[in-house]
């Protein structure tokens, strides 16, 4: 289904209203929220954008992590922070690391790209 | 309260500008001024106990009777820390309060760490802050009998069960409470924390450190607590190539405690430590969206903090890859 305006063009228009109408009148902490709430927009816009991709990587890492073949990245992930639970997964168990190292990159593209920890996970010589 | 204006201040005889400050999660924070017979205004804080408000990070505070007696103890030993002016009675009918002398200056950590007004401040802080911190960790508990104990492996256990009763997976976590656990370093002999010991607490001037603040998480623990804490990647705000706070280099730091009679800690016993403080922001911030989600405190603050979580994650993934190597 392809809907016009699309839910990223709706939650744009959203997110620009507040930031170019409705926040120029507030101030103090109101202000400040509307701030917050601007930023959870955009959250979602990149979600939006980015998830799909981010979700069936995480889930193809984690089937092979876990040598499952089932069960979506909710379930995987909970199947796997069991296994480290029971120390069946560690440390030193290949791909976890990098599985979740992964994830943590795409999570913060998504949630905060201007976090600092990003730019140290993906500068190059940090191999 | 300007029947307690007197006390407050020799010759009071009223009270002025009386302002609610934002932040404190726990307890309420109010600005004023006493005005004397002079004409002399004396600026002062009052913190009390909020009527009847949902505070979700209040687990772990220690009251304000016993803050107030930690600062007047942290005063005595040259701590920079507000002077405890008065510890309210029930006749006061403030409620549980306390009022203390403000003072002036910045705790907003982007004005700290970005505004030229303080470059010369910055560039002693680290120094200062180990100076501080080793005259904490110096003062003597003795007289805090009733202040709670709580080393590294006992806060590792405790937030593992906040968050496994949350249920919120996270793999990152998993990994990072075990690997905490098997790598715990011996305990050092037990001080007097600070227990939230970052900018956002401490006051700065241009010259320097002037304050340090909220004194609630404070308990009997290990003196590496607050030396990683404000090394914690989260409190670096964004300065993420200086250690300390994102202004000092902890090499400064613990040479300024060692040499205020601190213990000589190597910048690597820090790690431990760091980790366990990014792994405890995670799960403050999944706390603080539980109170969103419980419908305990629901906002658009609380439930956008619970995205912070990933902040932390990729954190603990660049310090687990260290500690791999």
């Amino acid at each position: 289904m392809s809907t016009k305006p699309s839910p990223a063009e709706l939650i744009e228009a959203v997110r620009l209203f507040l930031k170019d109408t409705v926040r120029p009148q507030l101030e103090g902490h109101t202000a400040f929220h509307a701030k917050v709430a601007e930023n959870a927009l955009a959250m979602v816009e990149r979600e939006l954008a980015q998830g799909p991709a981010a979700d069936a990587a995480a889930r193809a890492r984690l089937q092979a992590l876990l040598g499952a073949d089932t069960g979506d990245t909710d379930a995987l992930t909970r199947q796997l922070c069991e296994a480290i639970r029971t120390g069946e997964v560690s440390l030193d168990t290949p791909g976890l690391l990098d599985h979740l190292k992964a994830t943590a990159i795409d999570r913060l593209n998504i949630d905060q790209p201007k976090y600092s920890g990003l730019a140290i996970a993906t500068k190059p010589d940090n191999s | 309260m300007s029947t307690l204006a007197p006390v407050l201040a020799p010759g009071g005889r009223g009270i002025i500008g009386l302002k609610r400050l934002s932040g404190g999660a726990s307890q309420e924070t109010w600005a004023f001024s006493v005005r004397t017979d002079a004409g002399e205004e004396t600026p002062l804080i009052l913190r009390r106990v909020p009527g009847g408000e949902s505070s979700v990070l209040s687990g772990n505070a220690i009251g304000l009777p016993m803050e107030a007696r930690i600062q007047t103890l942290a005063a005595r030993a040259g701590v920079p820390v507000p002077r405890i002016v008065h510890v309210c009675a029930p006749e006061d009918g403030l409620g549980e309060a306390y009022v203390m002398g403000r003072l002036s200056g910045e705790t907003l950590a982007p004005k700290i760490l970005r505004s030229d007004a303080f470059a010369n401040a910055r560039a002693r802080l680290a120094t200062e802050c180990g100076e501080a911190l080793a005259a904490i960790h110096a003062i003597d508990t003795g007289p805090l009998a009733e202040l709670p104990a709580s080393g590294g492996l006992d806060q590792l256990a405790r937030y593992e069960e906040t968050y496994l009763g949350l249920d919120l997976p996270s793999p990152v976590f998993d990994l990072t409470f075990q690997w905490l656990r098997a790598n715990a370093p011996a305990p050092q002999p037990p001080v007097l924390v600070h227990g939230d010991f970052r900018l956002g607490n401490l006051m700065v001037d241009e010259t320097g450190l002037v304050g340090i603040l909220d004194w609630e998480l404070a308990h009997r623990g290990d003196p590496r607590e607050d030396l990683a804490w404000i090394c914690v990647n989260s409190w670096r705000f964004g300065n993420a190539g200086k250690r300390v706070g994102g202004f000092g280099e902890l090499e400064d730091l613990l040479a300024a405690y060692a040499a205020a009679g601190g213990h000589a800690f190597a910048p690597e016993d820090i790690d431990w430590w760091e980790m366990l403080g990014s792994l405890k922001w995670g799960i403050m911030c999944m706390i603080m969206y539980e109170a969103h989600r419980s419908d305990a405190d629901p906002s658009v603050e609380r439930v956008t903090i619970g995205r912070r979580v990933s902040e932390t994650e990729m954190d603990l993934v660049n310090l687990l890859e260290r500690a791999a190597k």
